[in-house]
């Protein structure tokens, strides 16, 4: 973030100052190396839900079914729902989360 | 348009049969959503980690969080307002409004934004025009933000209460409270996960209900067969009496549609719209940022069937919807089916993902709020030259104030029966205005440092004063909210244009060595990075994948174009 008053009073702020402050705080970031897969999440979630769901279709009584015009849509919706589950969870097993670059400074990683 | 007059948002008999399971499913949500929070926290080190991921998400990720920013609830419940109330025009707000400015993004503007740098859509500004646009564009920016972020609370507070009867204190409560925790804990990253798992959990809603809707009115052909009986040919149209003269339930015509939305709007809205627009600027490289909008494009180009048909199916079942006598308005259609098809179990998931999609509109105003206010006002004019650390704690201070501030500009909301028109006139009023701004800046190389600045005033001031004293007062006559959106923001465009030329010709141009990679035709340093590896498989093209969804939307208008 590196200020020169006295380029800057032109009105115009440069271009060049934004791209090192930027490109500065790109070598320090974080997220690349910490975040968490989101696969895992939603396959998690969703093989949840799909569970819930399909055991809730499979126990529906005729007025469920009767609500839902004859269609068992608990059923249907869980087993698609664990379905799309299952296939986040097999994406990332087969294509796992690329190891992170090694970070420039390995000190300094309180998170702020 | 009538606009009904009956205060209730949404009807009171609408009260879902939720029980334990629902209310489980819902639990499980919410845990994840935090879980989410915490788990994002130790990836903030940095002010670029907390206000865009530290550049480094992967495009489907981002693309994913690119187009449910969009499908806030709002977005659902509206679109299925605007089905029931003028039919299939909605697609229009899909293929024409929507598919060509993402596409223009991915391909001809995402080079200028993410190869610059910049860190907000202000920013560009005050790269290629001066401080004066850089201010009020981002004043105007977080002003409007916090408005729409209010939209999303309100219209959430008012729907919990009618379906599962909690005061809606309690609603705005708890949901400003996850939305500001996680976004404290998480920043960006947090608020783009939930974005796109809610992405998944409103399908699963809203397919359902979408095939249940259909069967109950048998089939597209009974239910085109009824709306045609009631409302006339043209309702299942979308081109059928948009002739300029004659009349139609949308009160615009073909040009007004094709400039008005399908040109102005939607491009300010897509393209210049910093809550979109920050999703691809999080993208780990050049390409995965333009291919963000168009990963976008292909989900966006089929989600308007699960909008539009509830609306229609609404529409077909209930003669009178909107109308005092039908005690339904139109915004309850989607909520009215839920009632009427859901059994527990996906009843539960269709609550969780209203819920999430009211959340997620909301936190990607609140996330694109507390980066223009961090970076483009406090960092620059305020509080200058603090070390990274602070601005990151301010980002979160803020994040808490704007969650605040929008509870405050709920309430704006409840003036508009249809809350998809209250959300197209704020966009006429502030993305079209930067819009134009930003597309006269990118295209003509002439265009002074002062003209921005005049021709964003001149542009935001003219669809105000369109909207507020010619519409309103009734000075010129428009038949419908939505058809007076679409001249104000022709209205404001063709100011803010004029105005720009006019000022720059007794103005001096910029240098054109400070314009580099900031207008078309020039290159910024930032481009000569070498494409990762893998980009250049056929799929990862953007060419491709732009052109296929222009192409793909407009195959999609000929079932509904004669």
């Amino acid at each position: 973030m590196s200020e020169h008053p006295e380029s800057r009073d032109n009105g115009g702020s440069s271009e060049h100052d934004v791209h090192r402050a930027v490109t500065e705080l790109e070598g320090e970031s974080a997220t690349a190396a910490r975040i968490f897969d989101l696969r895992r999440i939603i396959g998690g979630l969703f093989v949840v839900y799909g569970v819930i769901v399909t055991i809730v279709g499979i126990t529906d009584d005729q007025a469920a079914i009767d609500k839902a015009q004859g269609v068992n849509i608990n059923l249907w919706t869980g087993i698609a729902m664990l379905l799309l589950g299952l296939f986040f969870l097999a994406w990332l097993t087969l294509r796992p989360t690329p190891p992170p670059v090694p970070a420039a400074a390995p000190d300094d990683d309180t998170p702020a | 348009m009538q606009t009904p007059t009956h205060p209730a948002y949404l009807a009171a008999e609408l009260r879902l049969p939720t029980n334990w399971l629902d209310y489980t499913i819902l639990g499980i949500y919410f845990v994840v959503v935090l879980g989410i929070g915490f788990a994002a926290r130790r990836s903030v080190k940095t002010s670029l980690d907390f206000f865009l991921s530290g550049r480094s998400l992967p495009a489907w990720i981002t693309g994913l969080a690119f187009v449910s920013a969009n499908l806030a609830a709002t977005e659902i419940l509206g679109m299925a307002a605007n089905s029931a109330q003028y039919g299939a025009y909605t697609v229009h707000w899909y293929w024409i409004g929507a598919i060509p400015a993402m596409v223009f993004l991915g391909l001809v503007m995402m080079p200028f934004y993410y190869g610059s740098k910049v860190r907000s859509v202000p920013e560009m500004l005050l790269l290629r025009f001066d401080k004066a646009a850089h201010q009020l564009s981002s004043i105007l920016f977080a002003f409007a933000a916090i408005l729409i972020a209010g939209v999303n609370l309100y219209a959430l507070a008012i729907v919990v209460e009618a379906l599962l009867g909690w005061p809606e204190w309690v609603a705005i409560v708890v949901a400003g409270f996850f939305v500001l925790a996680y976004i404290t804990l998480g920043g960006l990253s947090s608020a783009i996960y939930n974005e796109v798992l809610q992405f998944f959990v409103i399908l699963a809603a809203l397919i359902p209900l979408t095939i249940l809707g259909l069967k109950k009115v048998g089939g597209w052909d009974g239910l085109t067969d009824k709306l045609t009986a009631d409302h006339g040919n043209d309702f299942v149209t979308a081109w059928g009496g948009t002739g300029i003269g004659s009349t139609n339930p949308l009160g615009a015509n073909w040009l007004t549609i094709v400039l008005g939305l399908g040109f102005v709007l939607s491009f300010g809205y897509w393209t210049t719209n910093f809550a979109e627009v920050q999703r691809a600027l999080s993208a780990k490289n050049l390409s995965a940022a333009q291919r963000t909008p168009l990963i976008a494009a292909f989900p966006k180009i089929f989600i308007v069937f699960l909008v539009m048909i509830p609306g229609l199916v609404a529409a077909a079942l209930v003669p009178g919807i909107g109308t005092k006598g039908s005690g339904l308005q139109y915004n309850d259609a989607i909520p009215y089916l839920m009632q009427e098809l859901l059994p527990n179990g996906v009843l539960g998931i269709a609550v969780t993902g209203l819920l999430a999609a009211f959340m997620a509109g909301m936190a990607a105003n609140v996330s694109s709020f507390n980066t223009v206010f961090t970076n483009d006002i406090w960092a620059k004019y305020v509080v200058k030259d603090r070390e990274d650390a602070y601005y990151v704690r301010f980002g979160r201070l803020i994040t808490a104030i704007g969650v605040l501030a929008s509870v405050g500009t709920a309430f704006l909301a409840s003036s508009f029966s249809n809350i998809m028109s209250y959300l197209q006139t704020l966009f006429s009023f502030f993305n079209v205005p930067m819009f134009v701004v930003f597309i006269v800046g990118m295209f003509w190389k002439r265009a002074s440092a002062k003209s921005g600045f005049w021709g964003l005033l001149a542009g935001t001031v003219t669809a105000m004063v369109n909207y507020f004293v010619f519409y309103k007062q009734g000075v010129i006559s428009i038949p419908s909210d939505q058809g007076a959106n679409f001249v104000s923001a022709i209205a404001g465009f063709v100011a803010g244009a004029v105005v720009m030329v006019v000022v720059s010709l007794f103005t001096k141009p910029k240098p054109a060595a400070e314009l580099q990679g900031l207008v078309y035709g020039t290159r910024s340093p930032g481009l000569s990075e070498a494409p990762a590896e893998g980009d250049d498989a056929w799929y990862r093209k953007p060419a491709l994948l732009g052109w296929g969804a222009v192409i793909l939307a407009a195959v999609c208008y000929i079932p509904f174009s004669f």
